[in-house]
């Protein structure tokens, strides 16, 4: 998280993380263990009611950010959440709004529904692939008169079970379309999944021959690939955010840990093979913070170079994010893999969003594509 | 009373890039990547390296000339007493194009930096318009052969003979010394205090009797590196930098600023932004692939992948540390923290052309491109966690004086520096 914050926007974390502290404290968070949707009752309406749905929608969609870049305030939020390992579909969900949006007044309703936390949406993305043919689309999204027709399988989408539209991407022909499809649509099925996180869900969609109006179509058939590359961005960056909150969280606690644990009469925090495990973990923790507000910043700016700092910010935390989650664990001893300690509620965060939404290798591959054609151009 | 001239607005971000661009594409050369050759290079001609140096002079003086040199040294200095943000500017203007390399570290920063610190209002006038027109090259006299981390245990000793001090001892590792013009040396003034309380700061030239300097060749053919042996040099008190035994205090701050210049992080320091066609820019990485004929073979993209991710977080920490400390939200300690990331990011661009290259990383021959002597890059890598600090002070100072942790243990603390061990024992 960056040093500096604007009054509102430090007002705007502080809300959050207070109401986090109060609705999920960690004794709620193990209890949410087995719980379908993985957030108490009435959680995610409150949660809208403060803001965590509305940064990515314009005012005159009824949303509105706080310091003029909805998405650099939407870190703020990614944050907390790692920080307190929260409950809720805040990447996806947002990543709808920002595809709702930006295809002006069209889906304005389903818009509202999400601004009030009424309802929730999640963005059907992910398939089954290889890091050479990452973002490569099999689902196809064809034209049959006035309806369009969905074909094919994603997975994992996160809260799939709780979520009342998806947002799917696939392919017409050679181009990228993006459709939002009723959870109740015929021919969609759900199939849940076990996922590492305590409260995040994620299933399985198959959609056979599901059939929906083309005014379900988000932008133009074929014409959306640059708008879901900028939601790829959008998603990596915020999970980048959300495992850095998550690295501060462990890291605070085994820093602690290591001045409080005494061993030989002495505290680990003595030990110079100790303390220097703790000088690289403050390193990739800082380079975290350092790298996911770069990305927003680009991500906000929609610059040249949000791809390559969106790639860099997810790769870089997911890879040292579990480094240092794990170093965290072995720091603490055979405390740190039971279930009774807190640390494993953030090494589970940190494996999901390294997992999701490109894995290192996945983002490194898009890298190493975008420095070539830089150094071709 | 006070002449218009005396408000002086302070030029805007936009005019001075406008000036920068407009001085840098007419004046200064274009460079390939890499060209600006260093230690990494292994052997490079003395013909080659000195006149590649006084291209740098000549660099810099135009620099000056154009009102482009020192941008954040105060006006009285000869620099233009603008800001971090002008000197930014100033690096972005230079990418792809020659800049004077050999004047940067440790001549702006740490030497200069350390006598606008330190340095009395005569010293700074007598030599920093001199270092901003390129008549003067400073070299670091502080790694002694006795041990290079524990700094303080300097054994180069200065005595005191009337308005002159009279040194004898060695120092070692500094590079380009036999091309430099003047030395920043930390010397031990007092025997009978703890080691830290002991030691004073002095300056002298060194072309002139009493400096000895011969060059080290290192593992890989290059001889930048020097050692010097000072044998009744005679130093003016004048040119001493802060109090007698008070060397400690100017100490911190040079090692302050030299961490600071090791990630070019300091606005006195003039560099492109990654690497500046040096050995930071992850574009080698892309050459290498080409002429290893792997652009299209994922395992070699990975490794690109890997470089350009780490160099394009490098960045961003650098700011953010530079941005904390000078906010107040961290301690300036934290300038260790860039000092690691900085060897992960050299470690990372001397290693992945040498794993792309596979076996011709050990034996190339001229038609190889940029594969050549990937292999001697990768095998004197370390050099770069050793110079400016090593890594493990850096993680020493990082859990120590960042994170708070316990010391380790010192037995030279509160000892006279003469009690000290400073080799085995045969009886306790």
């Amino acid at each position: 998280m960056r040093w500096e914050l604007s009054p509102d926007q430090q007002f705007f974390r502080e809300t959050t993380a207070r109401f986090l502290v109060d609705q999920v404290p960690v004794a709620t968070l193990r209890g949410l263990r087995d719980d379908p949707a993985g957030f108490p009752a009435g959680y995610w309406r409150k949660g809208a009611e403060l803001g965590w749905t509305s940064l990515l929608a314009g005012e005159e969609l009824g949303g509105g950010s706080i310091s003029g870049d909805g998405l650099v305030d939407l870190t703020l939020l990614a944050y907390e959440f790692g920080r307190h390992a929260a409950p809720g579909p805040l990447v996806p969900t947002n990543v709808v709004v920002a595809a709702l949006a930006a295809a002006g007044a069209a889906h304005a309703d389903a818009v509202a529904g999400l601004l009030s936390g009424d309802r929730i949406a999640t963005w059907a993305w992910m398939e089954a692939t290889t890091p050479e043919r990452f973002g490569e689309l099999t689902v196809e999204i064809g034209v049959d008169g006035e309806d369009v027709v969905v074909n094919g399988v994603k997975r994992p989408v996160e809260a799939a079970a709780q979520a009342d539209a998806f947002l799917v991407s696939g392919r017409t022909g050679d181009g990228v379309t993006q459709v939002l499809v009723p959870a109740d649509a015929a021919g969609l099925a759900v199939t849940p999944l076990t996922t590492v996180d305590l409260t995040r869900r994620a299933a399985t969609v198959t959609f056979t021959d599901v059939r929906v109006p083309r005014a379900a179509v988000v932008g133009e058939i074929g014409g959306a690939g640059d708008q879901v590359e900028r939601q790829l961005q959008i998603a990596a960056m915020l999970c980048a955010a959300e495992t850095t909150g998550a690295m501060q969280s462990a890291f605070d606690m085994t820093v602690e840990w290591a001045f409080e644990r005494y061993s030989f009469g002495r505290p680990l925090a003595s030990y110079q093979a100790l303390k220097h495990r703790f000088a690289d973990m403050k390193m990739w923790l800082e380079a975290s913070h350092a790298a996911s507000d770069a990305a927003a910043d680009a991500v906000g700016a929609g610059g040249p170079d949000a791809a390559a700092r969106s790639s860099a910010a997810k790769a870089y935390t997911g890879e040292y994010g579990g480094e240092l989650a794990h170093e965290c664990v072995q720091l603490h001893g055979g405390i740190g893999v039971t279930f009774e300690h807190d640390l494993h509620l953030f090494l589970r965060r940190i494996t999901w969003n390294r997992a999701v939404y490109g894995t290192p290798a996945e983002h490194r591959q898009r890298l190493a594509r975008i420095l070539i054609e830089r150094e071709a151009a | 009373m006070n002449t218009a001239a005396e408000h002086v607005e302070m030029e805007s971000l936009e005019d001075f890039r406008r000036r920068a661009r407009a001085f840098i594409r007419e004046n200064l050369r274009p460079i390939a990547r890499r060209e600006h050759r260093d230690f990494t290079d292994g052997a490079i001609a003395d013909e080659e390296e000195l006149a590649a140096v006084a291209r740098s002079r000549e660099i810099q003086r135009m620099l000056f000339d154009a009102g482009l040199a020192g941008v954040c040294v105060p006006r009285e200095y000869g620099g233009l007493g603008l800001t971090p943000a002008h000197q930014q500017v100033l690096n972005e203007e230079l990418v792809g194009y020659e800049f004077p390399h050999h004047l940067q570290s440790p001549t702006m920063s740490p030497c200069m930096a350390v006598l606008l610190d330190f340095g009395t209002h005569e010293q700074k006038l007598r030599h920093i318009p001199a270092i901003l027109k390129g008549e003067e090259i400073w070299i670091q006299f502080l790694s002694e052969p006795s041990g290079g981390s524990d700094v303080a245990g300097a054994l180069t000793t200065a005595v005191r003979d009337g308005d002159e001090w009279i040194l004898n001892g060695s120092k070692v590792w500094s590079t380009g010394a036999w091309w430099s013009d003047w030395a920043l040396c930390l010397a031990r003034t007092n025997w009978d205090v703890p080691k830290h309380r002991g030691l004073t700061v002095f300056m002298f030239p060194l072309d002139q009797p009493g400096i000895e300097i011969q060059r080290i060749e290192m593992l890989h053919g290059n001889k930048e590196f020097c050692q010097e042996f000072m044998t009744d040099l005679r130093v003016p008190d004048s040119d001493r930098i802060g109090e007698v035994d008070g060397g400690w205090t100017v100490g911190i701050g040079w090692m302050f600023h030299e961490r600071m210049a090791m990630a070019h992080n300091e606005p006195v320091i003039t560099w492109p932004p990654s690497g500046g066609h040096g050995i930071s820019d992850p574009g080698v990485l892309v050459d290498a692939a080409r002429d290893a004929g792997r652009l299209d073979d994922p395992l070699a993209r990975d490794l690109i992948g890997r470089g350009y991710m780490t160099t394009l977080v490098g960045g961003p920490l650098q700011r953010r540390l530079g941005e904390g400390i000078a906010g107040g939200h961290l301690s300036d300690q934290a300038a260790s923290i860039g000092r690691l990331y900085g060897w992960e990011v050299t470690k990372a661009m001397m290693t992945l052309p040498f794993e792309i290259a596979g076996a011709t990383g050990a034996a190339w021959g001229d038609d190889d491109g940029a594969l050549r002597g990937s292999g001697q890059s990768y095998m004197v890598r370390q050099a770069i966690a050793i110079a400016g600090g090593t890594i493990e002070m850096a993680r020493n100072v990082i859990s120590e004086r960042v994170l708070g942790m316990p010391r380790e243990l010192a037995l030279d603390r509160d000892v006279p520096f003469r009690d000290v061990p400073r080799g085995p024992t045969a009886h306790r």
